[in-house]
């Protein structure tokens, strides 16, 4: 380099052009095994706290709800003072949190040990903790189910709403755009309302009844008015998404309609079908709570958070923590449950988030 | 307003004449559905006392040839029939006496929540990552995290129970303070969150550089270029917040005894008071749709370069 400043020639190394040994191919190749959309959905995910926190969270409130009741020594609708063939026990009601009725103060002087009333009882005797733990299983099943079957729904029409096109298409989004427009919640409480009247006789004896006549027309309201946004979103997916070449490729080879909407449209919209159907749980849980709370959800004596808030209201000035606790619970589960499904839109699918 | 806009207003306008159309036959034909008939319940009444009161009330006629007379009464008189429990009234009078008191709640409560809304989110956007609006984003989100008769019991269990400050009855004097509040605060978070998202969208685009690079002073950029820009959003959620206002009144009426339209309604179903149930359905109905129809012509017109389906 020195002697000839202007040359462009190079000084080489005759080592430089060696077959490399193995140890430096293994250097120089990186191997990494090979990720698939959903792992990296998933390490996206667990890269986001709040997200991972809200799961935590609900996975905790989940597996109490299911768990507790099994071994739980009450149940949630025994009233404790009120044993068949004796005199009824009135300390027993209105217990505070870890207070113990007479009785029950006798067996601890005994030296037996009493599964002490985490949140005290209500004024009917219950064990206040049992039933909201239970109060919150129904409202997780109330929410996870009807968001199932919003899916279902949802699903179907949109993907032959958006496979089909043409007139089918313009029919049935015009029977969404009415239902969109409804006021929902009005909707939700009338129909509820005579539902419930309706039902209540017909279920009788059948295994639904033990379900309860509310819960059923609940079902029935979401499966009737809640699918709309769900259908909307699928048919935009399926639109974009049968223009593809796979999809053409589907249908020069002999496949059917049905046969191409489930085995190759409905996969490809997967991420989107996941995210809605995970926001849709707080905001079915919402409207079970807010039905319960006007009288129109679970039948008595079955709690849910919004009964057992509503049922509070009564006893508001001296056992305010009847209330708070549900409220806090119920306001707990949503409010994971939307950061979760947020943080579900951003890992799986970066093109929804606005 | 371009031709394509006024398509637009007129397609808008029938869908919402639609939707109309269609709530007051499903409230109908629904309310006619339940079994017993409204008069179950009642004092035994003779048979020809129950023909009596049947002919009274037209429940004698075909059910269509009842639906039709609904439907005529309420688009040629606005007219619901008599109420089946308060003898002697008509639903439509129920209603608008509900109405003063509710109207008065919701429009409070409706411009609480567009003042502190616009007012925080664009403090939030200007103040973007700072603790303020760290601060602001965990409040908003957990308000919209809270059903709003969770919000209305705790709230009354708090500044009426623990700490007597205000009145719990809602007839009361002052007593339209907690639920002015209770139902102003989702919608408050919702509009926060709005402005803070639109006003930074707002903030980045080209001419608010042009305005920096003018010289234009930082307040006239903020109130005269950015804010007024970044409310279009806002316009879309007037309709969903009527709606959530008007559900909202409904248990937050029934927690602190508000003598308004949506404890009628509460009480009209547990009362069996089918055309009052009917009725108020309808009445809220026709002003969430009519709202939501506002809202979107509005935000078409305010903004010609939005194309919407």
């Amino acid at each position: 380099m020195s002697s000839k400043p202007f040359s462009v020639q190079q000084d080489l190394d005759p080592a430089d052009f060696l077959p490399a040994s193995e140890q430096e191919k293994e250097y120089m190749v990186q191997m990494r095994p090979s990720s698939t959309f959903f792992k990296d959905g998933v390490k996206r995910l667990l890269k986001n706290k709040v997200a991972t926190v809200s799961m935590i969270v609900i996975l905790i409130i989940a597996l109490a709800a299911i768990f507790v009741p099994m071994f739980w020594p009450y149940s949630y609708e025994q009233m404790l003072g009120n044993v068949p063939g004796k005199p009824m026990d009135a300390s027993y009601q209105n217990l505070r949190p870890f207070e113990y009725s007479r009785t029950e103060q006798k067996l601890i002087k005994a030296g037996e040990s009493v599964m002490p009333h985490v949140f005290g009882t209500d004024s009917a005797g219950r064990d206040y903790f049992i039933r909201i733990i239970y109060g919150t299983r129904i409202s997780l099943a109330v929410g996870f189910f009807a968001s199932i079957i919003v899916l279902i729904i949802g699903m179907t029409v949109g993907s032959i709403a958006g496979y089909c096109g043409g007139k089918v298409d313009l029919v049935i989004m015009r029977i969404v755009d009415i239902i969109y427009s409804l006021p929902d919640m009005l909707m939700v409480i009338l129909l509820s309302s005579v539902l419930k009247q309706t039902l209540a006789d017909k279920l009788d004896g059948t295994v639904l009844a033990r379900i309860g006549s509310n819960i059923i027309s609940l079902f029935i309201v979401f499966g009737l008015l809640y699918w709309v946004s769900m259908s909307r979103l699928i048919r935009g997916q399926i639109l974009s998404l049968r223009e593809q070449e796979y999809v053409l490729a589907a249908e020069a080879t002999g496949a059917k309609g049905r046969w191409i909407i489930i085995k190759h449209l409905i996969p490809n919209c997967f991420s989107v079908i996941i995210i809605s159907t995970a926001l849709q749980i707080p905001s079915a849980i919402f409207t079970e709570s807010y039905l319960s709370f006007l009288g129109l959800g679970v039948n008595a004596p079955m709690p849910s958070l919004g009964s057992l808030a509503s049922d509070a209201l009564n006893g508001i000035s001296s056992y305010t923590y009847r209330l708070v606790i549900p409220a806090i619970v119920i306001s707990l589960i949503v409010l994971s449950l939307n950061l979760f499904g947020d943080g579900l839109r951003d890992a799986f699918d970066p093109k929804l988030n606005q | 307003m371009n031709t394509k806009t006024l398509m637009y207003i007129v397609k808008r306008l029938i869908l919402a004449v639609v939707t109309v159309w269609v709530v007051i036959t499903v409230t109908f034909f629904v309310m006619h559905a339940v079994p017993g008939g409204p008069f179950v319940g009642e004092k035994a009444v003779t048979e020809t006392v129950r023909k009596a009161m049947e002919a009274k009330y037209g429940l004698d006629k075909p059910l269509f040839v009842q639906y039709l007379t609904y439907l005529k009464d309420i688009v040629t008189r606005f007219d619901f029939g008599p109420s089946l429990k308060s003898r002697g009234r008509n639903v439509i009078d129920i209603i608008m006496d509900g109405m003063k008191t509710s109207v008065k709640l919701g429009l409070i409560a409706a411009f609480i929540a567009l003042f502190i809304g616009i007012v925080l989110g664009s403090v939030a956007a200007l103040r973007r990552n700072r603790i303020i609006d760290r601060v602001i984003m965990v409040i908003t989100t957990a308000f919209v995290s809270m059903p709003s008769f969770i919000m209305g019991s705790l709230l009354l269990a708090l500044f009426a129970v623990k700490f007597p400050l205000l009145p719990a009855n809602g007839a009361a004097k002052g007593g339209l303070i907690l639920p002015v509040i209770t139902l102003s605060l989702y919608p408050m978070a919702y509009i926060t969150r709005l402005t803070r998202s639109s006003m930074l969208d707002v903030l980045g685009q080209d001419y608010i550089r042009t305005a920096k690079a003018k010289g234009v002073s930082r307040w006239r950029i903020i109130f005269g270029h950015a804010l007024k820009n970044s409310l279009i959003p806002v316009i879309t959620y007037f309709g969903p917040m009527l709606a959530y206002i008007v559900t909202g009144s409904l248990v937050v009426e029934q927690i602190f005894a508000v003598p308004g339209i949506g404890r009628a309604f509460v009480n009209s179903i547990t009362g069996r008071d089918y055309p009052l149930v009917m009725g108020t359905t309808i009445v809220l109905a026709i002003l969430i749709v009519v709202m939501n129809l506002i809202g979107d012509i509005l935000y078409k017109v305010v903004d010609p370069r939005i194309t919407l389906e």
